[in-house]
C-alpha cells in the first residue's frame, strides 16, 4: 500500500472518468494558434475555455516587450524579491497597477493563487476573523489556512446571512475581513457588493474583493466589479491576477491602507517564492496599458458572452444567473456531462468539464470562457456545435426549455 | 476542539445529560431536514461516514445548525467534528461564548 492510498476515493472517481475515455484534467494541446484557436489529437479547436478575456496573449507588442526583456534581462529573476532583489520590471508593474486602481499601493506576487496566500494570511491573524462567501475559489481558502485567524463561512452571495455571521461576532475583540469575488469562477455570478459594502459599514468590517475575474472585463475603466457596483471607497483591498485578462502570469494586491508595504516583511508567498521574470512583467504592463487604452476589447467581450450566453439560453441550456464571459451550462448527470464534453471536442470547441468538489452545489457544467478576440462566426459555431450535441444526446427538446440542473 | 469535559463542570452531569438529550433531539431534527429522510442518531454516530452526507450535504447541514442554535462554526472546528457527541460539544461550546 503507497503513502497515497489514504487519497483512494479520489483515484476511484478519476479512474472512473478515465475509463469513459477522456481526461478532462489532462487535456494536451498539439499546438495553441491564437487566443481562440488550438489543435488537440490532430484537430482544429475553437479555445473556448481559457480565461483569455481580451484575447492579448498573441498581442504583437505584449509578445515584442516580452522579447525585449528577457533579451535585456534574462530569463528569470532566480529568486525572491528579498533575496536577489527588485528589478525595475517589478517596481514600474507595482507603479502602473497603484495608478490604475487610484491607489496607494500594490503587491505584486508570482501568481493569482499566491496573491490571495500572501494577503490573506498576513492581514488577519490569531484572534481576527475570516468572513468567507461558501463559494470561494480554492486560492481563497488555502489563504485561510495559511493564518491564524477564525475562518466563518457565509451563504453565498448572502449579504443578510453575513450580518447575521458578523453580529454573531459583537463585543468579540479583532479584526473582520470580508472576503468576495468579483466574478464567481464556475458560474460567472457576480457578487452583490453594494449590499456587501453596506454590511461591511455597518458592522466596521474591513473587505477585500478578488478581481480576478472582472479585471478587464466590469467596469467602466474595465477595473473590475467594484468599479461597476460603484464602492470602491468601501474596498479595503483589491487582488487580482495578470493570467486571465492580460494575458501572462502573476497576481497583485492594491490597496490604501497605511503600513501596506509591512507586508513585503511579512507575507511568507511574496518572500519565499521566485520572483515574476522580466519577459512576464513586460508584457503585463503592455497588456494593461491596452486594457485602458483600447476599451473595445471590454465592449467586444461583453457582446460575445452574451451572443453565447443568450444563444444557449434560447436553446434551452440551463445556464448562470447573468451574462458575464464566463458562461456555463449544467448538466443533469456526470456520464451525460462528459459525454457532451467529448463530443463539443469532437465538434472542434474546447470548453471546461467542471465537476464536484470543484462546483458549486455538486452541479456538472460545461463552462465557457469567452474572449474579445473571438469572431461572431466562431460563437456561432459554438452555438451550433452546442445544438447539435445537445439533439443528438436527446437533451434539447425544440421549443422548450428542459431545466438540466439547479442553477 | 474544547472537550466536552467543560459540560459537566459547568452545568452539573444531571444538566449535561438532560440538554444533551435535548440537543440530540434537536440535531435529529435538523439531520432530517437537511437529509429528507429518517434518520437515526447516537453519540457516536459518524456524521460522514454513518449518515452518507457528502461535503456540499455537511455544508448545508452546518448552516442549518449554526441558523437553528445562532453561532458561527469556524471551519477548524468543524474539520475536527466526526461524531454527533462532538458535534454536541462544540455547539453547546459556541453557545457558551467561550469559543472566540
Amino acid at each position: 500500500m503507497s503513502i497515497l492510498a489514504k487519497h483512494g476515493a479520489y483515484k476511484q472517481a478519476y479512474d472512473v472518468l478515465r475509463a469513459s475515455g477522456v481526461d478532462p484534467l489532462n487535456v494536451r494541446f498539439d499546438a495553441v494558434l491564437s487566443p481562440t484557436e488550438g489543435v488537440i489529437g490532430g484537430r482544429k479547436m475553437i479555445l473556448l475555455g481559457t480565461n483569455n478575456y481580451l484575447g492579448l496573449t498573441f498581442d504583437p507588442d505584449c509578445v515584442e516587450r516580452a522579447v525585449e526583456a528577457t533579451r535585456g534581462q534574462g530569463t528569470g529573476t532566480t529568486g525572491s524579491r528579498v533575496a536577489n532583489g527588485t528589478y525595475g520590471g517589478h517596481k514600474d508593474l507595482e507603479g502602473a497597477i497603484a495608478k490604475f486602481y487610484g491607489r496607494k499601493h500594490a503587491m505584486v506576487f508570482s501568481t493569482g493563487y499566491q496573491a490571495n496566500l500572501g494577503v490573506l494570511s498576513t492581514l488577519v491573524g490569531r484572534g481576527d476573523h475570516l468572513m468567507l462567501d461558501a463559494d470561494s475559489h480554492a486560492s481563497i481558502y488555502d489563504g485561510s489556512r495559511l493564518g491564524y485567524a477564525e475562518v466563518i463561512r457565509f451563504r453565498h452571495n448572502n449579504p443578510d446571512d453575513l450580518y447575521k455571521r458578523l453580529r454573531r461576532l459583537d463585543g468579540v475583540p479583532g479584526d473582520r475581513l470580508i472576503v468576495v469575488e468579483g466574478i464567481y469562477s464556475m458560474l460567472g455570478d457576480t457578487a452583490p457588493l453594494r449590499e456587501i459594502a453596506q454590511v461591511k459599514r455597518e458592522t466596521g468590517a474591513y473587505l477585500l474583493v478578488d478581481e480576478a475575474h472582472s479585471l478587464g472585463v466590469l467596469g467602466e475603466t474595465g477595473r473590475g466589479l467594484a468599479q461597476a457596483a460603484g464602492v470602491e471607497a468601501d474596498v479595503d483591498f483589491i487582488v487580482g491576477t495578470f493570467s486571465k485578462s492580460l494575458g501572462s502570469v502573476g497576481g497583485f494586491c492594491v490597496s490604501d491602507s497605511d503600513d501596506f508595504d509591512i507586508m513585503r516583511i511579512i507575507s511568507r508567498p511574496y518572500m519565499f517564492t521566485a520572483s515574476l521574470p522580466p519577459g512576464v512583467m513586460a508584457s503585463t504592463l503592455v497588456a494593461l496599458e491596452k486594457l485602458q487604452a483600447e476599451p473595445h476589447l471590454r465592449h467586444d467581450l461583453m457582446r460575445n458572452a452574451c451572443r453565447l450566453y443568450d444563444g444557449l439560453r434560447a436553446m434551452g441550456f440551463e445556464t448562470g444567473p447573468e451574462p458575464n464571459p464566463i458562461v456555463a451550462v449544467a448538466m443533469p448527470d456526470q456520464e451525460t456531462a462528459v459525454m457532451f464534453w467529448k463530443m463539443l471536442i469532437e465538434g472542434g470547441v474546447y470548453l471546461n468539464l467542471a465537476l464536484p468538489p470543484a462546483t458549486p452545489s455538486n452541479v456538472r457544467l460545461l463552462r465557457s470562457s469567452v474572449s474579445a478576440a473571438h469572431t461572431t462566426a466562431q460563437i456561432d459555431t459554438a452555438l451550433d456545435v452546442f445544438a447539435e450535441t445537445g439533439r443528438s444526446l436527446g437533451f434539447l427538446t425544440s421549443g422548450r426549455r428542459r431545466a438540466a440542473g439547479a442553477l | 476542539m474544547r472537550q466536552g469535559t467543560q459540560l459537566a463542570v459547568v452545568g452539573g452531569k444531571d444538566a449535561v445529560e438532560r440538554s444533551g438529550q435535548s440537543m440530540r433531539n434537536e440535531i435529529s431534527t435538523i439531520f432530517e431536514e437537511v437529509l429528507g429522510r429518517p434518520v437515526v442518531i447516537g453519540d457516536d454516530t459518524d456524521i460522514v461516514e454513518d449518515l452518507g452526507m457528502d461535503s456540499l450535504g455537511v455544508m448545508n447541514f452546518v448552516m442549518a445548525i449554526e441558523d437553528f442554535y445562532d453561532i458561527s462554526i469556524p471551519l477548524d472546528r468543524i474539520a475536527q467534528i466526526r461524531t454527533v457527541v462532538d458535534l454536541i460539544h462544540t455547539v453547546d461550546d459556541l453557545r457558551k461564548g467561550s469559543a472566540v
